[in-house]
C-alpha cells in the first residue's frame, strides 16, 4: 500500500475489477448460450491495468483501447449493462449495436474508442494529447495496446512524434506475452517489447506488475505527473496474462502446462484482496464488495436480455455528422 | 475559358491553397495544420507559403516523415475539439496511411453509434502530367471513393480551391481534398471575400446541347478546351465540373444528360475502378431513357504511369482523346 492509496480506495478498485471479471464471465457464458455472436476478446486477467490506470487519472483524461477493451470501457464508466447489451446486439447497446465487442466506446467519459487494427490507435492518442496541449487543458491521453502492437509501424511513428512534440501521452502496453497464438518473444529482438524500445525514442519507460492494481496506479501517477508537467510521454509495460484464449474460438492449447495456473496464483483480484487484508479490511467487507459486483452484473444480464433488438433504422444513421448517410444528390 | 488568361485571372491555384487555409485559420482558432515541410519551408509544392509566418509554430506544425502519425494524430485531435488540416505530400503516399482513410477515420463515428465526430481535412497533391513516374503521379481520388464515410473534394480553379477549402474545414465530416499538381501554376479569378462553395454542387461551366462532358480537377480545363475545338466543328458540348465526388451531384449530371442525350466522362484515375464508372452506373440506372448513344469514359489506362512525357500522354486523358471520343459519339 502506498500513501496515495487508502484501504477505502483500494476496496473500490477491487470492486470495479470484480465487475469487469463478472462481465467477462457473462460475455463468455452468453456466447456459449448463443446470445452473443461474432467474436469477443476477453480481458479477464488484465483488469488491474485498466482500473489502476483510470484511478490514477482525472476525469476528462482520454483513453484509446483495443478490441480487447471491455475492461477499459468499464474502467472509464461504461456500465456492464451497456456493454452486454452491445454484445447482445440490443438497441440499448453502448454503440447502438453498431460496434460490437471490439469497438466499445464511452466518448462522454473520454474513452474514445476500441480499435481492431493492431496499433492504429496509438497515433490517435498522440493527436488527442496534441489537442490537449493546443487547447491548453491539462488532460493526458492513454493508449492501451498489446505486446504484439510493438512490432507495427504505427507504434514507432507514434512514439517518435509524441517524443519530439513532448506530448502528454501515456503508452500503456498490456504485455500478456502472446499475440494471437504466438509468443511475442519469438518475433521480437528485445526482451521487453515496449519498454526496451522506448529509450531509442528518448522516452522513459517502466516495467510494472500488471496484476497489481496499486503498482499500476502508482506508475501511472508518476507518468501522468510528468506528462502534465510538460515533460512528455512515458512508456509503461504492464506484465499480465489473459485467462481465456485470444478470442472466442481459441482454446489456448499452445500454452505450456502449468503456465495458466502459475498466473492464476497472481490473479489481480487475489493480489488486491491480499493487499486489502494487509491494510486491515475484513474478509466480510471484501466479500460484500464482490457480492455487489456480482449483483450489478446479474442485473445487467437480465436488463440486456430484456432489451429490444437493434433498431433497423440505425443501419443508415451516423455515417455523417448530420446523422444521415446520404452520399449523392 | 481555361487556356485563355484574362485580366481578372490574377491568382494561381497554388497560392489559393494557402489563401483558403489562411482564411479559415483566421476565422477559427481550432484550425491547425500539420505535415512534412509545410512550416517555414512553405511546402514542397509551396502551397502553404505564408502560413507559418502568419500563424506561428503552435498552428503550423512540421512533422517527421510519418504518414500514419500525421493522419492518426489529426484524427485524435479532430475527435477532441480541433479542426486539423493534414498534408500528405503526394497522394501516392496515402497508401502509407491507408488504414486511417479506409478503416479508422470513415468508420469511427458509425461504429461508435455517433459518439464521436471527426472534423478533419487531409490535403494531398494528386495527379500526373508532370513526368514524375509511377509513384508520384497517380490520380487516386477513386481510392477514397471506395470507402463510405469520406467526403471528397477536387477543385479545378483557384476560386474553387478557396471556396471548397472553406467547406472542407467547416465540415464536421472528414474530407479528403485533392489538389491537382498539374493545376498548381494555373491562374484564375481570385475568390471573393467569404467565398464558400458548398459540397455536392457541380458547376456547369459551359452550356451545350449535343453532349455532356463530366470532368473533375485537371480534366476540367481539358474538357473546356475540347469543347472549344468541338464548337468549331459545330458540336456544342456542355461541361460539368463535379468539384466533389462525395457528395456526388448526380442530379446535375442527369439534368444535363436530359438536355444533351449524350455523356462522356473525363477522369484521370484508371479506367478500372475509376469514379466515372460510378457516375455512369447511376446514369445507366436512372437515366437510361435519356440517352441516345452509348456512354463513354475517357480515363487513365490500366497501367502504372510511365515517366517519359510521350508515354505518359498515351495513358492519361488528353484534349485529343476527349475530342475524338465526342466525335465518335456525335455520329452515332
Ligand atoms: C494490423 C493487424 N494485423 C493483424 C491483426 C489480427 N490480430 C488481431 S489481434 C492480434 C494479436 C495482437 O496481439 P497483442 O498486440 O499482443 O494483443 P492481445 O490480443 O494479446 O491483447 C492479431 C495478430 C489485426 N487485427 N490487425
Ligand atoms: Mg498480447
Amino acid at each position: 500500500m502506498t500513501d496515495t492509496t487508502t484501504a477505502t480506495d483500494l476496496l473500490a478498485l477491487h470492486e470495479t475489477m470484480a465487475v469487469i471479471r463478472r462481465t467477462e464471465k457473462a460475455a463468455h457464458d452468453l456466447f456459449m448460450s448463443g446470445l452473443v455472436k461474432g467474436t469477443t476478446h476477453l480481458a479477464a486477467g488484465h483488469e488491474a491495468v485498466a482500473v489502476g490506470t483510470r484511478s490514477a487519472l482525472k476525469d476528462g483524461d482520454y483513453a484509446f483501447a483495443t478490441y480487447r477493451g471491455h475492461h477499459h470501457a468499464i474502467a472509464w464508466g461504461a456500465t456492464p449493462e451497456e456493454c452486454l447489451a452491445e454484445l447482445m446486439q440490443r438497441s440499448t447497446g453502448l454503440n447502438k449495436a453498431k460496434g460490437g465487442s471490439m469497438h466499445l466506446t464511452k466518448a462522454d467519459a473520454g474513452m474514445l474508442g476500441s480499435y481492431a487494427i493492431v496499433g492504429a490507435h496509438l497515433p490517435m492518442a498522440v493527436g488527442a494529447a496534441w489537442s490537449a496541449r493546443l487547447r491548453k487543458t491539462d488532460q493526458v491521453a492513454v493508449a492501451f495496446f498489446g505486446d504484439g502492437a510493438t512490432n507495427i509501424g504505427a507504434f514507432h511513428e507514434a512514439l517518435n512524434l509524441a517524443a519530439v512534440w513532448k506530448l502528454p501521452v501515456l503508452f500503456v502496453c498490456e504485455n500478456n506475452f502472446y499475440m494471437e497464438y504466438t509468443p511475442i518473444g519469438s518475433v521480437t529482438g528485445v526482451g521487453n517489447p515496449a519498454a526496451d524500445r522506448a529509450p531509442s525514442y528518448g522516452i522513459p519507460a517502466e516495467i510494472v506488475d500488471g496484476n497489481d492494481v496499486v503498482a499500476v496506479r502508482d506508475a501511472v501517477a508518476r507518468a501522468a505527473g510528468r506528462a502534465r508537467a510538460g515533460d512528455g510521454p512515458t512508456v509503461l509495460e504492464a506484465q499480465t496474462y489473459r485467462h481465456y484464449g485470444h478470442s472466442r474460438t481459441d482454446p489456448a492449447k499452445y500454452r505450456p502446462d502449468g503456465e495458466l495456473e502459475r498466473w492464476l496464483e497472481r490473479d489481480p483480484l487475489t493480489v488486491s484482496a491480499g493487499r486489502l487484508r494487509e491494510a486491515g479490511t475484513s474478509d466480510d467487507d471484501i466479500k460484500a464488495a464482490e457480492d455487489r459486483a456480482a449483483a450489478v452484473v446479474d442485473q445487467a444480464i437480465a436488463a440486456a436480455r430484456a432489451a429490444p433488438q437493434a433498431d433497423l433504422s440505425e443501419a443508415f444513421t451516423d455515417v455523417w455528422a448530420d446523422g444521415g448517410a446520404a452520399w449523392r444528390t | 475559358m481555361a487556356d485563355v488568361t484574362t485580366a481578372q485571372d490574377v491568382v494561381t491555384y497554388r497560392e489559393s491553397v494557402a489563401e483558403g487555409i489562411a482564411r479559415e485559420m483566421r476565422r477559427d482558432p481550432t484550425v491547425v495544420c500539420l505535415g512534412e515541410d509545410i512550416g517555414a519551408a512553405g511546402g514542397v509544392f509551396k502551397t502553404t507559403v505564408g502560413l507559418f509566418d502568419e500563424f506561428g509554430p503552435e498552428r503550423v506544425w512540421d512533422t517527421p516523415i510519418s504518414e500514419q502519425a500525421i493522419v492518426g494524430a489529426a484524427m485524435g485531435a479532430a475527435m477532441t475539439g480541433m479542426r486539423p488540416v493534414a498534408e500528405i505530400m503526394f497522394s501516392d503516399f496515402l497508401a502509407c496511411c491507408w488504414d486511417y482513410l479506409a478503416n479508422e477515420i470513415p468508420k469511427v463515428r458509425y461504429m461508435t453509434g455517433g459518439q464521436v465526430t471527426v472534423p478533419l481535412v487531409i490535403r494531398t497533391a494528386n495527379g500526373g502530367g508532370l513526368g514524375f513516374g509511377a509513384q508520384h503521379s497517380q490520380s487516386v481520388e477513386n481510392w477514397a471513393l471506395t470507402v463510405p464515410g469520406l467526403k471528397i473534394a477536387a477543385p479545378s480553379t483557384p476560386a474553387d480551391v478557396v471556396g471548397l477549402m472553406a467547406s472542407a474545414v467547416r465540415s464536421d465530416d472528414p474530407v479528403v481534398f485533392f489538389e491537382h499538381k498539374g493545376l498548381f501554376a494555373s491562374k484564375g479569378a481570385p475568390a471573393p471575400d467569404g467565398h464558400v462553395v458548398p459540397f455536392g454542387e457541380a458547376a456547369v461551366l459551359r452550356q451545350g446541347t449535343d453532349v455532356t462532358l463530366v470532368a473533375l480537377a485537371s480534366t476540367v480545363p481539358m474538357a473546356l478546351t475540347a469543347a472549344d475545338r468541338l464548337a468549331a466543328e459545330g458540336v456544342e458540348a456542355e461541361v460539368l465540373d463535379l468539384r466533389c465526388l462525395i457528395p456526388l451531384d448526380v442530379t446535375a449530371v442527369l439534368r444535363s444528360v436530359e438536355r444533351t442525350s449524350r455523356l462522356v466522362v473525363v477522369e484521370e484515375n484508371p479506367y478500372q475502378g475509376g469514379w466515372g464508372a460510378t457516375v455512369v452506373s447511376v446514369v445507366a440506372d436512372e437515366g437510361f431513357e435519356l440517352l441516345d448513344a452509348p456512354v463513354k469514359r475517357v480515363a487513365g489506362a490500366n497501367v502504372p504511369l510511365p515517366f517519359a512525357d510521350a508515354l505518359e500522354d498515351q495513358v492519361i486523358p488528353t484534349v485529343d482523346k476527349v475530342v475524338d471520343t465526342v466525335r465518335s459519339l456525335a455520329t452515332y
